[in-house]
């Protein structure tokens, strides 16, 4: 006989609104406990000198019993006439919201529990916020202590009413609202006990109507690699399949490589080896063609896969005694891919008793909040409204779980996307080759990339650097902020992905540049290194020079010819280079020159000869 | 539509993976009972037919001969790489437990002792959720400190499946790649893929025992199930609990959860 899977089922809501109690009385009602169990309960409450505590029945640590109050989350199966659950009790004080969290983050509905004596409390809010987050959609409420307000119709609707409105802003709309009391047992099985004025379903009716979880194999295909193993000869790459299907002879892409080969083999023990395999299950595949493929990379169709970037912003629950603040490198685990990850901005916070978005400067402990990330390196994301399982991540601080949150990368631009598409072009060949054009000019095309921070010197040299080519008889442009920004990158702002896009265009058309014969000098403080990585790709091997124009922070704010600096110190400018925001050093420029050690006109030497150097035929 | 018993296999296997991917060395306790036979064919499973790190048996002398036969059997068939980690005499053990908990605290030095011994980073171990209430707290990726104790009143948070395996270098990590089964999905699994199970669990004369442990502190229940479709038969209408037999968790209120925090099993 085939089962299906019991639903998981969360329980959620302020502390002391009687979760656990709720659920240790539904296993009883359903007759679940073990024998023996009830009594046992009686001489615990009775050694504690409490009334009867179905609570007990779940809270298995010795203190919690003692301070009534469930610390960590439990799993208990329960199983009503029609249906099977796996039930997660998950504590409802505030300083354990990292095990609510925990217990909700597997549940794919929810039971939200509030007192009707207290109404919404500040945890109900925020539990129910999170579930939004953590994409559990199904939620029911159950309106508990009814027996406390005389089972009266006033005080279930007055609450029902509340709750309705705060999870309307939130965006949830509740399956059912039912009221139940957990000590009586009232409305858990039949709504016999309750007065003639409830019409609506009993506790497990409305658990019972709950929709079955979403299977993810109609999403794309998404298997973060876990782990290779050698079979002989052979290699077997291992991953569990977030999404999606793979089937033998498809060809999957390894991202962020974009390298792909064909799935020649999957393998099984001891069931003979399959075709395909699905969402959830765990593939053993041989491929066509050796590979380097390693743990962490995300495998996908070429159609639908996953988004390539540095870049993106997240919805983050942060849980940390230490607030977090803007510039925080953290590591981000995505799948099985581990990435260090800076805090590039902190876009909002979310108040959760208005549910208002409000400008923040650091996030405590306990709050949600969307931020810009960026990664050290591009990594493949998902947005996770689309693509729940391969969208959302762990934040770590060395050996701590300090946050987690989802992804929304929409509004970035995809790296992958550009040759993509340029895909479907064949290249016309030109009839001037290169060759020619260089004996034409007397030296090859080049981009000249300058790189530092402002004020180090960069225009400065550019300039002098292009007058003297020019005067050696050399063909030569600038490209600086101004005569770019005016013209070619005219759509673009100033926001982390317009800046990032700004330079992406800067190193397409400085490569044009020198594929024109030109040597192009452009001069951008460009500050990531993986923008600066993409403009070098787009020149041809060897005719990328990065010149590292290098002077500190401190020479650069004393220099500060244009009052940038004091700007951005006093906040006006925001996202300044070298305030509050990085600079990545080149690891390997083709030149330094450090403008804080010798003169213009010894540095603007040194460039041009380097350049002839480099270029001249 | 897979089932059920195929999506806790999925999940297991993926576990299994994952231990092995980050944690290493590896070694995996095998106390030969229903659980910890599932958990080796889980292994082979993720491994496509191998056991690629040791299988140990925390020894006190005191298993049920039919263990020990059985034990003898599975070596040969399945080419385990297996480590006999004896367990230090009842005297070392914490004085002021109650005398069955001494007995099972034994098998705590001794998993101590090996894990020092050979410098396991990860532990595979069988327990599930549904066994026992403090069982149910646990983590599928649990850190120890180096006295192997469990610190149960802070555990690392686990969102979804991305699992903590980063610690500093003297903890480890016991992984649980079963704690989401119940004892009838591992019967019912049992079943399906024809796992060898030790005869004790099958009925003589009206007893049989349902959870194994040290021949001096288990006792075996009233059954005539004799076979798994009886044995399944009788777990769906059963209210007695999976350790009823087990003299250890019902000696007081907190043994369990003295033992456990302890770095019991």
């Amino acid at each position: 006989m085939e089962r299906s899977a019991p639903l998981a089922l969360v329980l959620a809501g302020h502390v002391d609104h009687g979760k656990s109690s709720l659920l240790g009385r539904l296993l009883h009602e359903l007759d679940l406990l073990p024998a023996g169990k009830a009594e046992e309960l009686a001489a615990m409450s009775t050694r504690r000198g409490v009334p009867l505590e179905w609570s007990f029945v779940l809270d298995g640590f010795q203190a919690e019993r003692d301070q009534a109050i469930t610390l960590d989350t439990t799993r208990v199966r329960l199983k009503t006439p029609h249906r099977e659950f796996v039930v997660i009790d998950a504590p409802g004080h505030k300083e354990l919201l990292k095990n609510m969290i925990g217990g909700a983050s597997s549940a794919a509905a929810a039971l939200l529990v509030l007192d009707v004596q207290a109404g919404s409390e500040e945890q109900t809010l925020r539990h129910a916020y999170l579930l939004k987050l953590l994409g559990v959609h199904a939620l029911l409420v159950a309106i508990n202590k009814m027996d406390l307000v005389g089972y009266a119709e006033a005080a279930f609707a007055a609450r029902s009413h509340e709750v309705t409105v705060a999870l309307h802003k939130i965006g949830i709309e509740p399956r059912a609202i039912v009221p139940v009391s957990a000590r009586d047992g009232a409305n858990l099985r039949e709504r016999g006990a309750m007065p003639g004025w409830y019409r609506g379903p009993s506790l497990i009716d409305a658990l019972e109507a709950l929709p079955a979880a979403t299977p993810e194999h109609a999403l794309p295909l998404r298997m973060p690699v876990q782990d290779v193993y050698r079979q002989g000869e052979r290699r077997v790459l291992a991953g569990r399949l977030d999404s999606g299907r793979l089937a033998v002879g498809d060809e999957l892409v390894f991202s962020p490589s974009g390298r792909s080969a064909k799935v020649a083999e999957l393998l099984a023990w001891p069931d003979a080896a399959p075709d395909q395999v699905e969402a959830g299950g765990n593939a053993s595949i041989v491929l066509d063609r050796p590979l380097v493929v390693e743990r962490g990379d995300m495998a996908s169709h070429h159609e639908h896969a996953p988004k390539l970037t540095a870049v993106f912003d997240a919805e983050i629950f942060w849980l940390s005694a230490t607030p977090l603040i803007p510039g925080r490198e953290l590591t981000m685990q995505l799948g099985t891919r581990s990435a260090g990850i800076r805090v590039q901005a902190i876009r909002h916070r979310i108040d959760v008793a208005t549910l208002a978005p409000e400008l923040a400067s650091t996030i405590a402990a306990g709050e949600i909040a969307s931020v810009t990330l960026r990664a050290h390196e591009l990594i493949a994301v998902d947005d996770f409204a689309a693509m729940p399982a391969t969208g959302r991540f762990v934040l770590r601080d060395a050996y701590v779980t300090v946050g987690g949150g989802i992804i929304d990368a929409s509004g970035y631009p995809d790296h992958r996307a550009m040759p993509e598409r340029a895909r479907n072009l064949t290249p016309m060949r030109h009839q001037v080759t290169e060759t020619e054009r260089a004996s034409r000019f007397g030296h090859v095309g080049a981009v000249v990339w300058l790189t530092g921070l402002s004020a180090a010197g960069k225009s400065t040299l550019a300039m002098a650097l292009e007058r003297r080519l020019f005067d050696g008889g050399y063909a030569t442009y600038v490209l600086d902020g101004d005569n770019v920004r005016r013209g070619l990158n005219a759509n673009l702002g100033f926001s982390p992905e317009d800046r990032q896009e700004n330079i992406r265009r800067v190193g397409e058309a400085a490569a044009l540049f020198a594929e024109a014969g030109f040597v192009c000098i452009t001069a951008f403080i460009s500050p990531y290194r993986d923008d600066r990585r993409r403009a070098r790709a787009a020149v041809a091997k060897g005719h990328f020079l990065e010149v590292y124009v290098k002077a500190d922070l401190a020479a650069c704010e004393a220099r500060d010819p244009k009052g940038l600096y004091r700007r951005a110190r006093e906040g006006e400018l925001k996202d300044f280079t070298g305030i509050d925001s990085p600079y990545e050093e080149p690891q390997a420029a083709d030149l330094i020159l450090d403008t804080t050690q010798e003169d213009i006109a010894a540095c603007v030497d040194k460039l041009t000869e380097f350049v002839a150097a480099r270029c001249r035929v | 539509m897979p089932d059920y018993l195929h999506a806790l296999e999925q999940q297991s296997i993926h576990v299994i993976r994952e231990a092995y991917a980050r944690l290493k060395p590896l070694a995996m306790l095998w106390s030969l009972g229903k659980d910890s036979n599932t958990m080796v064919w889980l292994v082979r499973k993720a491994f496509l037919g191998r056991v690629p790190f040791p299988v140990m048996l925390l020894d006190t002398g005191n298993e049920f001969p039919e263990v020990y036969a059985f034990r003898d059997r599975l070596l040969a068939e399945w080419g385990l790489d297996y480590v006999n980690a004896a367990c230090p005499p009842v005297e070392a053990t914490d004085a002021t437990l109650p005398p069955a908990a001494r007995a099972a605290a034994r098998k705590t030095l001794g998993l101590k002792a090996i894990i020092a011994e050979r410098g396991f980073r990860g532990i595979l171990l069988g327990i599930r959720r549904d066994e026992q209430l403090i069982r149910g707290k646990e983590r599928v990726f649990s850190p120890r400190r180096p006295d192997g104790s469990w610190d149960f009143r802070d555990q690392p948070a686990e969102f979804w499946d991305h699992y903590q395996t980063d610690f500093p270098a003297d903890v480890h990590v016991r992984v649980h790649p079963l704690l989401a089964w119940t004892e009838l999905d591992i019967w019912r699994y049992v079943e399906r893929e024809r796992i060898p199970v030790c005869e004790l669990y099958f009925a003589r004369g009206g007893k049989r025992y349902r959870s194994l442990g040290e021949s001096d502190i288990t006792f075996p229940i009233d059954s005539d199930a004799a076979t798994i479709p009886e044995i399944i038969a009788e777990l769906e209408q059963t209210r007695q609990s999976e350790r009823a037999g087990r003299a250890m968790d019902h000696e007081r209120e907190d043994t369990f959860e003295r033992l456990r925090a302890a770095g019991y099993m």
